[in-house]
């Protein structure tokens, strides 16, 4: 053993002998005398909830605090809770990747490796265990039955630039959304800003949030949407709302949202037992049969109704090929779309 | 003095009023010049260097992206203050002095629009006149064999021009109160003598009672712009998605993280000098003393017999009324209790709404608690705030009087979301970190409303002459005891009124607890405002609904203790 990886070998047992990694009874009764967890996350509100009905289930002695807000939100309000030092968050979870880059640059994220994460492949989680997808989904298109026929629907990105679309459409704003954002950062390299210039003409409503479009769409208020959570039209369709998912022809952007616990934590031991269960493969299914989400954990199996991954193009995500040029996407989004 | 000449057992008689009143305009003085100083600091200020600069103020006037939202922030509240004007000064004639059937509900209803939150209005009028999938639209495609998207809609709510409805529809009260109580004060006599001399009811109008309550009308203008100037909630919901910005929302933009500090400051000044210039203005207007017809108790009023007029009039009160009130209302409740709003309602209610926002959502309980503890604190500390200032200031009892009471109104003249920013720079470092804690939040409220509470103590103190105290005092009690033995039970409605006033405005506010809150620090209102950026419809209806039941239960606590209209 050569000198390097030794002090790596003694700095990994260190850590592990002070916060275990699986879920001790004595990380368990530390975390109940904690009594709390604080999870901001980007996902749905109601499946949040779900979540933390899931968690208070196993652990009624610690309560769950979900702070529910878009990603670039969820970003914006931790930072700025940190420059104040205001040590709020314990468990986050975001849908743009880049901002575990950014937060373990700072150091702020503890390592921590949920036992499950063994059977998860080797990209879907942090080698030093700082941060780990929890979840996944597509940011797809899409259309209301009652208002598009099947044969008219668009079939990609480039079709939505026909007349016909003009007032119809709707979209999420990457200056909120971390789904809007890898979307928008994927579509710019597969079709260029020339594109995004050409679509702005169409008339397009600016919502905020990735999970809002499919909505808009079931209330029939806009016809087609550009972008929008592939969970939450799961959901729509699983209410029996009219709306029906376009996997783009051009490819359809795949958006990994890890979780991550801050090192400065307030409730270190209820972090861990959060982060532990998240990645379970119970929390999992919940999280694909409720949440509609696509899972990395080889256990969970996909309810038979959904297009499995395997056929769907995709434009995989690039946290590190994005993270530099976070400020300059949205600059240059808000210039086109407004705000 | 006089006891002075006994000489050994004097003691020196210390004047405590003056250190009082010197410390009641510190305390006003880190409420309101703090705020407002740090901005001006900051606004020519280096965001990193801390270099004096006017960079800011440079690209606030050439950069398109600050230009084209003040045009817009303009314009709108021209023609918001325009509307108000147009409809609610015959509507004010019509109820002051015309025959109009109905006049209690249509008072009570107008009081509704009044104390109907704008942004909860805002919200419902998405789901109103949303183009394609609104209600009211849908009604309109349906009557006409129209088909959404291929027709043009009824109204298209997403527009500077539904934002300018939206807002006109919650500000009209305003105008309509001023005028209302204009026309109530002046005596019929000139207009009888008009009617005598063969004026018709037009022409009397037209040239006796318009000219009479001319300043009404301009103050009412002038606040319907100012209102409509400093609003946040209707701007974000309803002009934001089609990617129109006003000054207010502008500003909140420049608070996304990285902040960019420097220029909020900068634009937040334009918005505090319109706010003070058309203030004084106003107060230029209302204090001439050329109309000095106007004062007093009027007489009686011989109202004036519509006839057959009464069906349009009354129609017109109609339209505004199901508008602001009628439409919004029933389109929460309705949306409160189905799964697809805009769906029809058979085979879509459900409950799940509510069991979602009262036992699963975990921020309904702690944005209460925060709401309520807010809301009350503020009330609190304002009214006993307001209540000594008023009655140090009226009484003239201190060195100073007229400072401190000039201090206590002025936070009128300072806009909810200039006041954040304000608050922003003054609380986020050392020495006093308030950011993060709902202190920072509470200081925001009791500032803003202390001008409303003022006002309202100020009135009650006004209608009890001092010789009641003097005569207490000349049969040897303290002021203290005449304070309480006298004053305190005459004005204890007028205090508890002030209480609720305070709490009724703070539990609704957004536009500056919207810079102002964190993750521990929400209230109700903000967090309607994070779920409607996901467009969870049916919580946000509950919630609204809970609003307004508490709100209502409150006015109906200030009627029992006053029994006084209040529009």
């Amino acid at each position: 053993m050569d000198r390097r990886s030794f002090i790596v070998a003694m700095s990994v047992a260190l850590s592990a002998s002070a916060l275990a990694q699986e879920t001790t009874p004595q990380m368990v009764a530390a975390a109940e005398k904690e009594g709390k967890v604080v999870w901001y996350s980007s996902v749905d509100v109601k499946v949040a909830e779900e979540i933390k009905k899931l968690f208070q289930q196993a652990y009624p002695k610690i309560d769950m605090e979900v702070e529910r807000s878009g990603s670039e939100r969820v970003f914006q309000r931790i930072n700025q809770e940190y420059q104040a030092n205001i040590h709020n968050v314990d468990v986050v979870n975001s849908s743009d990747a880049s901002h575990f880059l950014f937060w373990k640059q700072q150091k702020w994220l503890a390592s921590h490796k949920p036992p499950d994460l063994a059977k998860f492949p080797k990209d879907g989680y942090d080698p030093e265990g700082y941060y780990a997808t929890w979840r996944a989904t597509l940011n797809v298109m899409g259309y209301n039955t009652n208002l598009v026929k099947e044969a008219d629907a668009p079939r990609g990105y480039r079709d939505l630039l026909d007349p016909k679309w003009k007032g119809k459409l709707v979209k999420a704003h990457p200056g909120y959304s971390g789904t809007a954002l890898t979307g928008t950062y994927a579509l710019v390299k597969a079709l260029g800003w020339d594109y995004f210039e050409k679509l702005s003409k169409q008339g397009v409503q600016q919502l905020q949030s990735t999970t809002a479009p499919p909505k808009t769409i079931a209330s029939g208020e806009r016809a087609v949407e550009v972008d929008g959570n592939e969970y939450n039209m799961f959901i729509e369709i699983d209410k029996k709302s009219p709306v029906k998912i376009i996997y783009a022809v051009e490819g359809t952007p795949f958006v990994t949202s890890p979780t991550a616990i801050f090192a400065q934590a307030p409730h270190p031991n209820a972090a861990r037992v959060l982060q532990n269960f998240l990645y379970t493969a119970k929390a999992q299914q919940i999280l694909v049969d409720a949440g509609g989400a696509r899972s990395l954990h080889p256990d969970v199996k996909e309810p038979a109704n959904r297009t499995p991954l395997g056929k769907i193009k995709l434009l995989p995500d690039d946290p590190k090929g994005m993270l530099p040029q976070v400020n300059e996407i949205k600059k240059k989004y808000t210039a086109i779309f407004g705000n | 003095m006089a006891s002075g000449s006994v000489p050994g057992f004097a003691w020196p008689r210390i004047d405590l009023t003056m250190p009082f009143s010197i410390a009641m305009m510190v305390l006003l003085a880190i409420l309101v010049v703090g705020p407002m100083g740090w901005l001006a600091v900051t606004s020519v200020q280096d965001d990193a260097t801390k270099a004096l600069t006017f960079s800011h103020y440079t690209r606030l006037v050439t950069d398109p992206s600050f230009a084209k939202p003040l045009l817009t922030t303009l314009w709108t509240s021209l023609a918001v203050a325009g509307i108000c004007i147009g409809f609610a000064a015959p509507m004010a004639w019509l109820v002051a002095r015309t025959s109009l059937p109905f006049k209690r509900t249509i008072r009570s209803l107008v009081l509704a629009s009044f104390v109907t939150p704008p942004f909860l209005g805002a919200f419902a009028w998405v789901l109103l006149g949303g183009p394609n999938a609104g209600l009211v639209n849908q009604w309109y495609y349906a009557l006409f064999g129209l088909k959404a998207f291929e027709d043009p809609p009824l109204i298209n709510i997403f527009s500077a021009w539904g934002m300018v409805f939206v807002m006109a529809l919650y500000t009209f009260p305003y105008v309509f109160t001023f005028v209302a109580n204009s026309l109530e004060m002046i005596p019929s006599e000139l207009e009888e003598a008009s009617a005598i001399l063969g004026g018709s009811n037009w022409r009397t109008a037209r040239t006796i009672t318009l000219p009479l309550v001319m300043p009404a009308l301009l103050a009412g203008f002038i606040v319907a712009f100012l209102q409509s100037m400093t609003l946040f909630g209707a701007p974000a919901i309803l002009a934001l998605p089609s990617g129109i910005d006003t000054m207010t929302t502008k500003i909140w933009s420049l608070f996304q993280f990285p902040p960019q500090l420097g220029l909020a400051a900068a634009a937040s000044l334009p918005l505090l000098l319109v706010t003070v210039l058309l203030l004084r203005t106003q107060a230029a207007i209302m204090g001439r003393k050329g109309y000095s017809v106007v004062g007093g108790k009027g007489g009686g009023h011989r109202p004036i017999r519509l006839g057959f007029w009464n069906i349009p009039a009354l129609a017109v009160f109609g339209l505004v009324l199901s508008c602001s009130i009628l439409l919004p209302y029933g389109v929460m409740v309705r949306t409160a209790f189905t799964k697809n709003w805009s769906a029809p309602i058979a085979g879509n209610m459900t409950l799940d709404n509510w069991r979602f926002v009262f036992l699963e959502f975990s921020q309904t309980k702690m944005a209460l608690v925060n709401t309520f503890v807010l809301g009350a604190g503020a009330a609190t500390a304002g009214t006993i705030l307001a209540t000594t200032i008023g009655y140090l200031s009226l009484r003239k009892l201190v060195w100073g009087h007229r400072a401190i009471g000039l201090l206590a109104t002025s936070p009128v003249a300072i806009p909810g979301i200039v006041l954040a920013v304000g608050l922003f720079l003054t609380y986020t470092h050392p020495p006093l970190v308030l950011f993060g804690t709902l202190w920072i939040i509470f200081l925001a409220y009791v500032t803003k409303e202390l001008p409303v509470g003022y006002q309202q103590v100020a009135s009650s103190l006004r209608s009890i002459h001092p010789e009641l105290e003097d005569a207490s005092r000349i049969f040897g009690a303290t002021r203290l005891r005449a304070l309480v033995d006298i004053t305190a039970p005459l004005i204890r409605n007028g205090v508890i009124a002030t209480w609720i006033f305070i709490f009724i405005g703070s539990i609704r506010e957004l536009s500056a607890t919207i810079l102002l809150f964190t993750a521990r620090t929400k209230t109700i209102s903000v967090t309607m405002f994070d779920l409607r950026e996901s467009n969870d419809w049916g919580p946000i209806a509950v919630l609204s609904l809970t609003m307004l039941a508490i709100t209502f239960a409150m006015i109906a606590v200030i009627t029992h203790f006053t029994d006084r209209r209040i529009a």
